[in-house]
């Protein structure tokens, strides 16, 4: 049925017979008409669109929406090994919160000498105009996105904690919707942990932070920047899904001491606003003046108490790429534990032996930007040819303080659907989770992102990636 | 709700109305220059100028053609009254307003533009024509009734209706606006030849021809049509009719905020005189003038609407 | 010396705006060395939305502007009790750290022509001397001269004009004093001068932090470490931290302003 992998193949292992997770699925999928699922394939294709769970491709007017492949092999996860993978998260998450806090008020860390004050100083993702602000509840980050790769049986590493404004949540729940419509049949035999809670958790989640100017049952929005916007279809659906409003930055104003919005009745204030615009476009009267997208004064508002912004402004400073090779420091420093979920060995290339391995070892690297999140400004060295990794090697011995560099990773594979059956594929996992006052909330599974060609390691949705249902089983 | 989502709802349904309007109009010149290509040039030249678009074409077409006023009104990108333009329009909205809206209604409106989107790609032939023009007065209507089959009747449905009737009486008052000559008292008086293509174009462009000789027994009278179109209660295009509805939606709405507002008292005035005149005293007082005043007052309601439910700032 | 001060900002504009905000740090803060006894703020045409404390601990509100207005007047008045420290401020409270004092800012970006005033300026003597004479150093390179053609000059810009106002020298030490490795910040005040009560402006100056003694300010255009002469009422990393008045507003109306200050011995 498939051919020996070199990496640690999720269903088969480094076998040819399926792991345990995967038993039933395996013998159900044994039954099944290839072009039968072909089909079926095609017909997911034909449901997302009509939904329009597509997004935009930036500054091209012409350009069609496009879709994010999916792929209807799950990727299914057995309980005990996601009960560990979750209790790795929440720690996790609970220290990135109690870091925030802390590098906007005393920044115990670095006076304790666990943190170069450099790290901070220099990064323009700290917010200073959040110096000494507590958002309510304490919390900064209410909703993460932890990318996580797994390279063996029990092996996961945390890639990147997205502690701003993570998105695909709306394509976890779409795919399993997807496949129940599908697959009911599936779900009968297999017993899978739901999902579709999600929006009613992130309700009671942000309602759980409302500020103390909020009286009665909190007023929550969806602050989008737009119907252009890439993410647009995911603002749209959780405020749909929350039953919040669905609200653009013109359609706000400071009225009253709050931020409110234009209501056929007049100005309505907000609670929680749950914003998906970046922190530099959130307020042209304390940011970015040309913004189009933000409330002029909301900052001020926010300071003053009126309002809750989730994921409050000045996170970006955790998922930091320099940040996050002391995050094992960071996770043992707020938690007096061991980081239960390991950490990608990072070299900092600002150190000069560090500096030293790195260019001497370019073509075995990962070497990314720091201050960025994301994807720019990258050398994948396994990947790239001899003339790239010259040019990089010139940015990085001009700039090095702006690089962090990694091992590539043998990231596992789940098969994916092709026309000739089944193939192994590279993936990664994105868990969502929601912090409020009183708990964590991880959702069980997450958005598997898969690349779709043979041998990449790239899962980007805009580098030819695609996503995958994720099953975690019942106990 | 949002002012911005009442707006967006007012203006998805209207530019939807609209293009099935249009495609309409575009069926009546299609039938004209079929029986009598004679009058091929002025009909087209009228739709123009109901559609509003008379300067646009001319300055990209010149003279009016046929096959180009055709394409032009169906799937001119650049023409921000094609049909094709129009439905895009309604799904942008529709993607603003997206929380507003059932999946049901997305999915048809959605639907609409990607079978549109499809179907006008390229310039389509004479023959193809009526089937194209079937297809978008039928996608138009489901959307249409997944509205009314599976929206809750609340304020987001009123400001849907509102759209609706607006864009309808609208249209219906430019046709008769291009047209109110040949209704006149005089054309009979003067005992020129009924002119019954003219008539009948009017009856077409309104898809009201077999309403119309169901309830006027099949006898065709130029009065009677501008009594049907614009008096009947009964007709679901006529001014009367659209008007009601739009006062029925807006006291809806009273009810639900608690206020009424200038637009209302607006409505209210206009379906006074739809009470107070028959088609005696609108000849009396003038066909056209009577006509002009609607298009007046009606501009003046679509102001209002924004203003007292807050579309934008 | 107890000062009473009366500070009246007023705009106008040739049309009215429909929308506007106005963040106004205006409220000057009582702190060792300076007792505020008591302190106002009204504003017509306008309304206070919020109040709060910047990350600099300046006490700040938001005013809006009432719908389709053509004027709107912020008057600030009050009493405040001021000893003369010799400049010395004290230690940093609060939670900024020193080094963000460091980082410069579009304002306070150092170019060729600040780095070449570093390089005159003196290396022996203590800190206070150095810096009082970089003071001096600036005062002689950019004479006082209200005759400026912008109000938003980075210190680089400054030094090419060769002449400016006490914003301009503010921002002209802040950045010079960065360079020589000194936490600097900007501060906006009030000053009475000796001779009148009507005065032009309100006042900026400087501060340095210098170990051992914390914050010590420095009144560039005057050549001196402030007095009881002087109020301190906001700071920042250069003027757009410390701004009296900056905002925000929709439609294209011009805007004029006029300010009226008085600062007298009580």
């Amino acid at each position: 049925m498939a051919k020996k992998p070199t990496y640690f193949d999720e269903m088969f292992g480094h076998g040819t017979d399926a792991r345990a997770p995967y038993a039933d699925y395996c013998d159900w999928f044994l039954n099944e008409d290839t072009r039968r699922l072909l089909a079926k394939s095609e017909e997911a294709e034909a449901l997302f669109r009509l939904i329009g769970v597509t997004f935009n491709v930036y500054g091209d007017p012409d350009a069609t929406e496009r879709l994010i492949p999916f792929d209807l092999v799950p990727r299914i996860i057995a309980a005990r090994e996601w009960a560990k993978v979750a209790k790795g998260i929440e720690q996790r998450v609970r220290a990135i919160n109690a870091f925030l806090h802390d590098i906007y008020h005393r920044q115990e860390i670095v006076r304790a000498g666990r943190l170069p004050a450099e790290m901070i100083a220099r990064n323009d993702a700290f917010l200073p105009e959040m110096i000494g602000v507590t958002p309510p509840g304490d919390i900064y980050t209410h909703i993460v996105g932890t990318d996580l790769v797994r390279t063996g049986d029990d092996e996961f590493f945390v890639l990147e904690d997205n502690a701003r404004t993570p998105s695909g949540v709306s394509y976890m729940l779409e795919n399993r919707e997807t496949m129940l419509h599908m697959f009911p049949e599936l779900f009968s035999k297999i017993k899978v942990q739901s999902v579709n809670q999600y929006p009613r958790s992130l309700r009671k989640s942000l309602s759980g932070c409302a500020p103390d100017a909020c009286s009665g049952r909190p007023t929550l929005a969806v602050l989008t920047p737009g119907i252009h916007n890439s993410a647009y279809y995911e603002h749209a659906f959780l405020a749909d899904q929350m039953s919040a409003e669905l609200v653009e930055g013109h359609d706000l104003r400071v009225v009253d001491g709050r931020v409110a919005m234009r209501t056929t009745r007049g100005y309505k204030p907000i609670d929680v606003l749950y914003r998906r615009v970046d922190d530099e476009y959130l307020d042209p009267l304390n940011f970015n003046p040309d913004s189009m997208l933000g409330v002029p004064g909301i900052m001020d508002v926010y300071r003053a108490g009126g309002i809750t912004i989730a994921n409050a402004p000045g996170t970006g400073i955790a998922d930091d790429k320099a940040i996050y090779s002391y995050m094992p420091d960071i996770v043992e420093f707020y938690t007096g534990e061991k980081a239960i979920l390991k950490n990608v060995p990072t070299h900092r290339c600002s150190e000069p032996e560090a500096l030293k391995y790195v260019l001497d070892n370019l073509a075995d690297l990962v070497v990314k930007e720091v201050h960025g999140s994301g994807g720019y400004g990258m050398l994948v060295g396994p990947a790239a040819s001899k003339k790239e990794i010259a040019d990089f090697r010139t940015k990085l011995e001009a700039t090095p303080d702006n690089y962090i560099a990694q091992p590539t990773l043998a990231l596992s594979t789940v098969p994916i659907l092709t026309d000739a059956g089944l193939a192994p594929r590279h993936v990664d996992l994105r868990p969502f989770v929601l912090v409020s006052p009183d708990r964590i909330d991880i959702t069980p599974g997450g958005l598997t992102r898969v690349a779709l060609t043979e041998g990449s390691l790239v899962v980007n949705s805009s580098q030819g990636g695609g996503t995958k249902d994720t099953w975690i089983l019942e106990e | 709700m949002l002012g911005k989502t009442a707006g967006g709802l007012f203006w998805m349904f209207r530019y939807l109305e609209r293009a099935e309007n249009t495609a309409r109009m575009i069926d009546a010149g299609l039938r004209i220059s079929l029986t009598r290509s004679s009058a091929a040039e002025s009909e087209w030249t009228s739709i123009l100028s109901s559609t509003g678009l008379s300067a646009a074409y001319k300055a990209a077409h010149g003279a009016p053609d046929g096959p180009k006023v055709i394409d032009f009104l169906l799937r001119d990108p650049n023409n921000p009254g094609s049909i094709l333009t129009g439905i895009e329009a309604a799904r942008m909205n529709a993607r603003v307003v997206r929380t507003a809206l059932t999946r049901e209604v997305w999915e048809a409106v959605n639907e609409c533009y990607m079978v549109l989107k499809r179907l006008l790609a390229q310039q389509i032939e004479d023959r193809d024509l009526p089937r194209v023009l079937q297809v978008i007065r039928q996608r138009s209507a489901f959307v249409r009734g997944a509205l009314h089959g599976t929206m809750v009747r609340n304020d987001i449905f009123n400001f849907a209706r509102i759209g609706t009737f607006y864009e309808r009486a609208d249209n219906t008052a430019r046709i008769l606006d291009q047209k109110y000559y040949i209704l006149l008292p005089s054309v009979r008086l003067v005992g020129s030849p009924s002119d019954n293509v003219q008539w009948d174009t009017i009856l077409r462009a309104t898809s009201t021809t077999r309403a119309y000789q169901t309830l006027h027994d099949g006898d065709v009278d130029p009065k009677a049509i501008a009594q049907f179109l614009i008096l009947d209660g009964r007709l679901p295009r006529s001014l009367a009719f659209c008007y009601s509805k739009i006062g029925d939606n807006l006291g809806y709405l009273e009810k639900e905020y608690g206020a009424h507002q200038p637009s209302h008292a607006l409505v209210d005035s206009v379906c006074a005189k739809f009470k107070a005149h028959d088609m005696n005293a609108i000849f009396d007082y003038g066909l056209h003038e009577f006509i002009t005043d609607f298009l007046r007052d009606s501009a003046a309601l679509g102001r209002q609407i924004e203003i007292d439910y807050r579309f934008s700032e | 010396m107890r000062l009473k001060v009366l500070h009246k900002t007023h705009y106008t504009y040739d049309a009215p705006v429909p929308y506007g905000l106005q963040q106004v740090r205006l409220r000057p803060k009582s702190r060792p060395g300076q007792l505020v006894e008591d302190w106002q703020i009204d504003v017509v045409g306008g309304q206070v939305e919020v109040s709060f404390e910047d990350e600099h601990a300046n006490s700040v509100d938001l005013v809006s502007f009432a719908p389709g207005q053509t004027e709107i007047e912020i008057t600030c008045s009050g009493t405040v009790d001021v000893e003369d420290n010799s400049g010395i401020v004290g230690h940093q409270g609060g939670y900024v750290p020193l080094w963000l004092f460091r980082r410069s800012t579009a304002l306070t970006k150092a170019g060729p022509r600040i780095r070449a005033l570093v390089n005159d300026a003196p290396t022996e003597g203590s800190d206070l001397d150095r810096l009082h004479a970089l003071s001096a150093q600036i005062l002689a390179a950019v004479p006082y001269s209200t005759d400026q053609a912008a109000s938003d000059l980075s210190a680089e810009d400054v030094m090419d004009a060769a002449h400016g106002v006490c914003q301009d020298h503010a921002h002209v030490f802040i950045t010079a004093a960065r360079a020589l490795g000194y936490p600097a910040r900007y501060v906006s005040g009030y000053l009475m001068m000796d001779d009148r009560v009507d005065q032009d402006a309100s006042h900026a100056w400087a501060e340095a932090h210098v170990e051992n003694l914390g914050w010590v300010g420095f009144d560039i255009s005057n050549g001196i470490s402030p007095d009881a002469r002087y109020v301190r009422v906001a700071t920042g990393l250069d003027y757009r931290d410390a701004a009296p008045i900056s905002g925000l507003r929709y439609g294209n109306a011009g805007e004029d302003m006029s300010v009226t200050l008085q600062v007298q011995q009580q």
